[in-house]
């Protein structure tokens, strides 16, 4: 059992890529069903919706990677709509369902054949990192204290995440205690309520849609360039549901919670994987454990683990239980 | 950090990395396994050109279907299966992808794919020719093939339809009610040996067992303790998580087929052509859907079952045991969720994705017949399974079940109560 190396990878997992990304899925998961009592579950098509518009603005017709931003940020808000017209005016599990379907739909156009001259079927699209590592300021070598050190390249998308998820945390912070955003609290906790008092709940619900899509779909730039590619199968579900388990894990309607949990999610997965499978080659464990299975394990722990919370934790670490937006509407 | 890249690039890459990446050997590489069936093609092959066309070599598929071929250096390579070298009787499933164009990474292997069909069940077979006669032909053809597919999402249906009427919950987890049927009946059928028909009884019977377990020590509970409606259906997604990480633990990632009825011949019925497997499945499936429709209708526990879905608080009022139907719906639910994926198992191959990937077909059916009424369910299931197989006259196969999700979200806009549902229900 190499220790040194597991612990590494692990306190690395606390701060690394994945934790930004999905970070980012959260906050906005946050911002519609911890404050507006939304439920998508297809936070993660607004994340390939925004990581593919800008992967194919550049990569496949070469245009400029700002103009790729701006196109992946139109995509986001537009998909924002187009799910929540039909949906919004509806119960709650109807727009679950309508955005898991709209998710599928995305992620299998995005690895279809026939649109593989666009999108690259299931290869996805590369070569379209080059402008934004143009910018890096940091010159080559490694950052970081001892063994806990990245790359410069690595560094740089750090950074900018790092500081993304500050600016969201502090645009969270705000809205909530404007008077939008005590409206939207309103909403979520008595919808004819608020609609008594005259507001348009259904403009207010879009907002918080459109609101949270873009916040997420920044993740979505974040996971395309830190990995220089977009592939479809990284937009699957069950990154909308991992988003979900971030979520309640830190506390739905909490500001800082999404990024503890994500950070929390991570290192957990990370030191429970890494853990395992040393355990493995190591030859601790009976024989049913193989190389192969071993990575089944910890998923199996975030299905149990998220199924627990919400039976006996539902309010996480930081949620106040009187703030869970869990009564159907 | 090299740990923790594949650490992620295993979860991300979902489970086809999951599966295939104890691959980082030195050297880049392509390779592949060809397959038809589940039963491995030998003798055929494969030769590897650069992108300039400049020929890499030639690999010939082993005895176990397996090739690989070295390549000088990461880049895009053509690989071409010579069609001519194809056993009989099996051909490429889609005819235009002899030749694949695939980018190899810095010491990576890459997997190629070449889907393989028997010989005339391949995609585009019949469209290659286009005359009026044969796109009739085809159009009966894709409307049989649709009622069989829409007959298994209706069994799935039923059951989702009616626990969602009795007791609100939003089942993420019911696909997974299919796949462990689908799983008890590999389990009995290729490891213990029993034949199919009698491993089917068994997981339709374990499968009701499962069903009843789940309500009685799960759902249940929680529904005593007073979790709410949305915790619930979070909750059911933890567990739909939890189950196919199971399944996948024990049955691993690849697809596998039941030991008999794979490569039936087909016979031909007026312009349909089918294996025998297909008419008696849709048979079993028609059956249990009528049998089911007039226990609801007729006998004293059906009605009881609709009158719960209708309204609990007074059904419960006028003496009928809310929790007793409850776990009935659970029982019946689950066996016929679990013949469903038994049928669907035998239309395709066992694997512990296919409950999710059916899912929500499921979920569009349901939507589209209307959230909680029975029958709606099953006419929106056909509807669903007509309009996937037919879809593919003019979309791509590998399309067709974004047209259904579509309409899913067109009827939400038009008529959001589905085709039997009521106004009120929607709120």
């Amino acid at each position: 059992m190499d220790w040194t190396t597991i612990l590494i990878t692990t306190v690395k997992a606390s701060i690394g890529l994945e934790t930004v990304v999905y970070a980012l899925a959260a906050i906005g998961i946050n911002i519609q069903f911890g404050y507006a009592g939304l439920l998508n579950f297809g936070q993660a098509a607004f994340l390939g919706v925004a990581a593919y518009g800008m992967a194919v603005t550049v990569a496949t017709f070469h245009l400029p990677f700002w103009l790729g931003i701006v196109i992946g940020l139109a995509a986001t808000v537009v998909l924002a709509f187009l799910l929540g017209i039909p949906t919004l005016r509806l119960r709650a599990d109807y727009l679950a369902i309508v955005t898991i379907a709209a998710a599928e739909i995305v992620r299998l156009v995005f690895r279809s054949v026939k649109f593989s001259s666009v999108f690259g079927g299931s290869d996805g699209r590369q070569n379209f990192s080059g402008d934004f590592f143009a910018m890096n300021p940091y010159s080559p070598g490694t950052y970081g204290i001892g063994p806990i050190s990245f790359n410069e390249r690595v560094t740089w998308v750090l950074t900018v995440g790092w500081v993304l998820i500050a600016i969201a945390c502090g645009l969270v912070y705000l809205l909530m205690k404007s008077p939008w955003g005590r409206v939207l609290k309103a909403i979520r906790e008595d919808e004819d309520a608020v609609r008594s008092l005259g507001k348009n709940v259904f403009s207010y619900k879009m907002q918080a849609l459109v609101l949270g899509g873009v916040v997420g779909c920044l993740g979505g730039f974040l996971f395309a360039l830190g990995q220089a590619s977009v592939q479809p199968d990284l937009f699957s579900t069950e990154f909308t549901f991992y988003a979900y388990t971030i979520v309640i894990l830190g506390g739905a309607a909490r500001v800082f919670s999404p990024v503890v949990g994500a950070a929390i999610f991570w290192v957990l997965l990370v030191f429970v994987g890494n853990t395992l499978s040393e355990a493995v080659s190591a030859g601790l464990l009976p024989s049913l454990f193989t190389v192969n299975n071993i990575g089944a394990v910890r998923f199996m722990l975030v299905g149990l683990g998220l199924m627990l919370l919400l039976i006996f934790r539902p309010q996480g670490i930081f949620g106040d239980k009187r703030e869970i937006a869990l009564d159907a509407r | 950090m090299r740990r923790a890249v594949i650490a992620f690039t295993a979860f991300l890459g979902g489970l086809v990395f999951l599966l295939s990446s104890p691959a980082w050997a030195d050297g880049e590489a392509l390779k592949g396994t060809l397959q038809n069936q589940g039963q491995p093609v030998n003798g055929v092959k494969i030769s590897v050109a650069g992108e300039d066309g400049k020929p890499v070599g030639d690999a010939t598929t082993g005895a176990d279907g397996k090739w690989e071929m070295p390549v000088p250096k990461a880049g895009t390579y053509k690989v071409t299966l010579d069609q001519s070298t194809l056993p009989p009787g099996v051909a490429l499933k889609f005819k235009d992808r002899a030749t694949l164009n695939v980018q190899v990474y810095d010491g990576s292997e890459r997997n190629v794919l070449f889907a393989l069909a028997p010989a005339g069940q391949q995609d585009g077979a019949a469209a290659a020719s286009s005359d009026s006669s044969s796109f009739w032909d085809r159009v009966a053809q894709l409307t049989f093939e649709g009622f069989n597919l829409g007959l298994i999402i209706a069994l799935a249906a039923m059951g989702l339809s009616l626990v969602f009427g009795t007791t609100g919950l939003t089942n993420f987890a019911h696909g997974e009610l299919l796949t462990f049927g689908a799983m008890c009946a590999y389990f009995f059928n290729v490891v213990v040996g029993l034949p199919l028909i009698w491993a089917a009884v068994i997981s339709v019977a374990i499968g009701g067992v499962f069903g009843y377990g789940q309500d009685r020590f799960f759902w249940g509970r929680l529904r005593k303790r007073g979790s709410s409606l949305v915790a619930m259906m979070i909750i059911s997604i933890g567990l739909a998580l939890f189950l196919r990480y199971v399944f996948l633990f024990f049955f691993g990632g690849e697809g596998a087929p039941y030991a008999e009825y794979n490569a039936q011949p087909g016979i031909q019925v007026g312009p349909i052509s089918a294996a025998p497997k297909n008419f008696i499945a849709m048979g079993i499936e028609l059956a249990v859907l009528v049998v089911v429709g007039v226990a609801l209708l007729k006998t004293r526990v059906g009605k009881a079952a609709r009158a719960v879905a209708d309204n609990p608080a007074l059904a419960a009022s006028s003496g009928i045991n809310v929790d007793g139907v409850i776990r009935i719906i659970w029982t019946v639910g689950g066996a016929v969720a679990a013949l469903a994926g038994v049928m669907l198992g035998l239309a395709q191959n066992v694997s512990y994705q296919m409950g999710f990937q059916v899912l929500l077909l499921v979920f569009a059916g349901v939507t589209l017949g209307g959230l909680g009424t029975a029958f709606g369910a099953l006419v929106g299931s056909i509807v669903v399974g007509l309009f996937i197989q037919l879809s593919t006259v003019v979309v791509p196969t590998e399309l067709k079940t974004v047209g259904a999700l579509l309409v899913l979200i067109l009827v939400m806009l038009f008529r959001p109560q589905g085709i039997l549902g009521r106004r009120e229900r929607i709120g």
